[in-house]
């Protein structure tokens, strides 16, 4: 029996198709299908029903230390509403989650990490937590994303006293909805301007209904979500990413925030740092008829380089696309490859990670007024 | 509810197949098409091969996943829909019709008997 979200019957409504997904069943695409739900964010605003995710406050006067410890990061002097991706790593280095971690003021931190990772991450949290630190989880909260260009507009419709055109990109502020609390951080994972929205889930399925009312905005699935942060380049845990692959081979090293230390894997990361790995993480753009998908061997000639961690197709560029892992010596763009599908090869080249500009805000804070 | 055509014959697999004489026209029937979502390549068998029943001799992709496709009936591919290629998404939206994926000329006409009536295939995509 799959865990459901507070939306769940909101999407059984909208005529979604559910699927089970880390645990949750979870709408994979609405009836608008999966291309056209892609293009409605690239063009419009769309809602996504992100509750499976985990959500928690770490509180305490050691929670900047404490999260410094517990990701290459430093959040020493990470500034109030100031939001940060970055990733739990264990004492080898190796990837446990990522993660986005938002200082709310000095001694609160809000972290919101993977569904099918929680377990996990709660235990090695917990298990590191200095005392007098607390870990709480937010558990009676639904997390709603909203996405595209039309999101500020859309979003601002319900909020009529949050300041969303002074928000900056990977920022969070504190509203209310009906009198309800909300979390709002700008940012998302699909390279479109955004927001992510902490609401209380009892309260929830009327925010959804109410952002549904807005033409401009529709709901979207797990399917075109994936199809959109494959476009950015963005990693998925458990493909992507995993224990086994450190934050240098994940070209996610400008998480390790420069002469920080002390932290779990810092004394295989530092000086890994400094030189190039065996093999990293990059694009892989087909110019050949096909797909490829995770699991796709990717060759030069005879050799082995690689081997996709997610691909599919792109419906932006209407084109064949995919990341993974290839020998550092040949992850420069343009280098010609061939992947692998059912036996044949198909022609492919190296590409940077985002197969497209970002379109977020600037992430310049405003100085308070 | 998707559409059944009552003079087509079908496999468990969800294609259907149109007998005209020894030639066999396949495809994918409109509930898998709608099971599987928007359609954006499709691998056609080569003109000439051999096929055996059962055996998977096309491929069909979704944005999230590749569906393997099953001749229905041994023969020789005679004809494939080459404009599936370019235009995939025909199969969503005409599968019964322009999406047609190869033709295959039957080599044994017994296993006609194996395949599935539209009231038959109702129950199953049901």
């Amino acid at each position: 029996m799959n865990n459901k979200t507070p939306l769940y019957s909101e999407h059984v409504k909208l005529g979604a198709k559910i699927c089970p997904f880390a645990g949750y069943d979870m709408p994979i695409q609405y009836p608008l299908g999966v291309i056209k739900e892609h293009e409605w964010v690239r063009e419009h605003a769309g809602l996504f029903d992100v509750s499976h995710m985990g959500q928690a406050f770490v509180k305490g006067a050691a929670a900047a230390a404490f999260f410094s410890r517990v990701t290459p990061s430093s959040f020493m002097k990470t500034p109030h509403g100031r939001a940060k991706y970055t990733v739990l790593t264990n004492d080898k280095g190796g990837i446990i989650d990522d993660l986005i971690i938002t200082r709310m003021n000095d001694d609160t931190f809000f972290v919101v990490f993977n569904a099918g990772r929680k377990d996990v991450d709660r235990a090695w949290m917990q298990k590191n937590l200095p005392p007098a630190v607390s870990f709480e989880e937010l558990a009676n909260n639904a997390l709603i994303a909203l996405q595209g260009p039309k999101a500020e507009s859309a979003l601002q419709k319900l909020l009529p006293t949050a300041n969303l055109a002074a928000q900056a990109y990977m920022t969070i502020l504190e509203s209310e909805w009906q009198g309800v609390p909300v979390l709002v951080s700008r940012l998302g994972y699909t390279g479109e301007d955004g927001f992510e929205i902490s609401i209380p889930a009892n309260y929830s399925a009327a925010f959804w209904n109410k952002l549904l009312e807005n033409s401009d905005v529709k709901p979207i699935g797990l399917a075109a979500r994936d199809s959109l942060r494959l476009e950015m380049g963005y990693p998925l845990y458990g493909h992507d990413l995993t224990e086994e692959t450190n934050p240098i081979e994940a070209s996610l090293s400008w998480v390790m925030t420069k002469g920080h230390q002390g932290y779990f894997g810092a004394g295989v990361l530092v000086p890994a740092s400094a030189t190039e790995p065996a093999s990293k993480r990059a694009g892989i753009k087909l110019t050949g008829q096909g797909i490829a998908r995770e699991g796709a061997e990717i060759f030069v000639g005879a050799e082995k380089i690689g081997a996709l961690t997610s691909g599919g197709f792109s419906p932006s560029l209407k084109q064949a696309i995919g990341q993974g892992y290839i020998a550092s010596q040949y992850a420069n763009e343009g280098q010609a490859v061939e992947v692998e599908v059912r036996g044949k090869r198909i022609a492919a080249v190296v590409h940077a990670l985002s197969f497209m500009p970002a379109k977020t805000r600037s992430s310049s804070l405003k100085k308070a007024s | 509810m998707s559409k059944i055509i009552d003079s087509l014959k079908y496999t468990d697999q969800h294609e259907w197949i149109k007998l005209d004489g020894d030639i066999a026209t396949i495809g994918i029937t409109d509930h898998a098409q709608g099971a599987l979502g928007d359609l954006v390549f499709v691998e056609l068998p080569e003109v000439g091969r051999t096929v055996k029943a059962h055996e998977n001799f096309a491929v069909v992709e979704s944005v999230k996943a590749a569906s393997e496709v099953y001749a229905p009936l041994s023969g020789e591919v005679i004809e494939v829909n080459t404009a599936l290629s370019s235009t995939p998404e025909v199969i969503n939206s005409a599968p019964y019709d322009a999406g047609w994926i190869c033709k295959i000329r039957i080599s044994n006409k017994a296993e006609v008997a194996a395949l599935m009536s539209a009231d038959a295939y109702k129950d199953l995509a049901a």
